[in-house]
């Protein structure tokens, strides 16, 4: 094998001739991705999801116990920081995200990321704060719930995506569906999520035509919501946690797959596509 | 003063901002209601100064009192549909009594069901149209939430412009002098009838040939 650029501690901007090896998958992938190989048997054990959103009610029936919670606010530095969330929810949302992801997933971790409810002023900076948070914490999925129309965001955020991207961290956004542009769910490092009709909650499609990329469940979907209770409603914030539990249930049975792999992986196994046997 | 300027002030004079948009907002709720065959449409407005959602207006005569009340602006189901502007459809809000009772104690109707879209124009977001107790058609919900969002983006549009002008009148009228002389010509040759303003025209038309002098 010629000399690698590991062995030089030189970054891995190359690869000389002679030295695949260095860049040798650690499993094997296998000669067809089926659902059964990517998911069947797992149950999201050993994954941390983040829910970026307004809280996360504690020990709701439907979600059970959570594994940590803050919520962002600006210091009096100007700087967005983490303290220890005392309030919960004050929507109901995050609950509703995180009770469908326990719902799927019932062994992953659960962490809530309370960037709403400080006010509409300043909602840009708390919510860039807590996406900078939770991908600094190497969460292995986040579940971005929402959007931001502001221009003077989407650099930092398509920097932020990025980031998550090559740190291994999934972000699933949900996609817009009115005629505006906003973000993150645009970019391409992020899976973006709209809605389908269905019942199922694991059926989900790839879509051809982006930039929305996958269509999972989203109508009529029955919720935990504040007050420990359970509401039914639509919306493509209900079809990104359901995304973002597959993928949990994805990581947990294969950790060593990157989000490019892992959103790979997602298109063979879609309903349209034919991983489904 | 520059030509701009007078352009801008006769174009501000004619405008009958104040009239136009307490019309237009009872207008976009009672076009809300009646695509979604609803028993309630209601617009919440952002107050940026205050940082507050403003009930501004409802479709219905019953409410019309509520006009003016004020709730956090990313709290609750309107605040987290204008904070992360994503349309919300709730079928069964009667289950979640804490939320029921503060729409009822700000609104004056506990809704069953509601739909909630933020109003974006460009990278603003400007309020909160929502749409309560439409009937429930089983199927159709994702075309209603297109439809939602389409109508909501139009509203947005107009509520904007309006705004706009609503801004530039004020603003000429705390300049006053001879720019608000201008648009309070304006404003009055436009409210006149036919005859008076032909007259009118023609007196105007002596004037600018005096001016030209």
């Amino acid at each position: 094998m010629a000399e690698g650029a590991e062995e030089r501690n030189l970054p891995a901007w190359s690869l000389p001739s002679g030295s695949a090896d260095l860049i040798k998958l650690d499993f094997d992938w296998p000669e067809r991705v089926t659902r059964a190989w990517a998911l069947e048997g797992a149950t999201g054990k050993g994954v941390r999801v983040c829910i970026l959103d307004s809280g996360v009610e504690p020990d709701h029936p439907r979600v059970g116990q959570i594994n940590g919670a803050v919520a962002i606010s600006i210091g009096e530095d100007g700087e967005p920081v983490a303290t220890t969330d005392e309030e919960g929810d004050l929507c109901g949302h995050g609950t509703a995200c995180a009770g469908i992801i326990r719902a799927i997933a019932p062994d992953c971790e659960i962490h809530s990321v309370r960037v709403l409810g400080a006010g509409y002023t300043g909602s840009g900076q708390v919510l860039l704060g807590g996406l900078r948070w939770a991908i600094e914490q190497e969460f292995d999925v986040i579940n971005m719930s929402l959007s931001t129309t502001k221009r003077q965001f989407a650099e930092v955020l398509h920097d932020l995506a990025d980031k998550a991207y090559f740190n291994r961290t999934i972000l699933v956004a949900s996609a817009h569906n009115m005629p505006v542009e906003s973000y993150p769910w645009r970019f391409s490092s992020v899976i973006s999520v709209g809605s389908h009709a269905e019942s199922d909650s694991l059926r989900f499609y790839y879509n051809p035509n982006p930039p929305v990329e996958f269509f999972a469940r989203g109508v009529d979907v029955d919720l935990a919501w504040s007050g420990g209770v359970t509401i039914r409603a639509t919306g493509n914030s209900f079809a990104t946690p359901h995304m973002s539990a597959i993928c949990a249930l994805v990581r947990s049975k294969h950790p060593e797959l990157t989000p490019f792999q892992l959103k790979s992986v997602l298109h063979l196994i879609a309903d349209n596509v034919g991983g489904r046997e | 003063m520059s030509e701009d300027g007078f352009r801008a002030a006769v174009a501000a004079g004619v405008i009958g901002a104040d009239d136009a948009y307490g019309s237009l907002l009872r207008s976009i709720v009672e076009v809300a209601r009646a695509i979604f065959s609803a028993q309630r449409s209601s617009i919440f407005l952002l107050d940026e100064e205050s940082d507050e959602l403003v009930f501004e207006a409802v479709a219905g005569d019953e409410e019309q009192g509520l006009i003016g009340t004020r709730i956090p602006s990313s709290t609750g189901i309107a605040g987290w549909t204008l904070v992360t502007r994503q349309p919300l459809v709730i079928e069964d809000l009667t289950q979640d009594p804490r939320h029921a009772r503060e729409i009822a104690e700000k609104t004056g109707y506990v809704p069953k069901g509601i739909m909630s879209v933020p109003l974006l124009v460009d990278e603003r977001a400007l309020g909160v149209l929502q749409v309560l107790d439409r009937p429930h058609r089983p199927g159709f919900t994702l075309q209603e939430m297109d439809l939602l969002g389409l109508f909501a983006n139009q509203a947005a549009i107009a509520l904007d412009l309006l705004q706009r002008s609503r801004r530039a009148k004020t603003a000429l009228e705390e300049a006053g002098g001879d720019i608000a002389v201008v648009a309070r010509l304006a404003a009055a040759l436009d409210e006149l009838v036919e005859g008076d303003r032909a007259k009118a025209l023609r007196l105007l038309e002596a004037l600018e040939d005096v001016l030209r002098q």
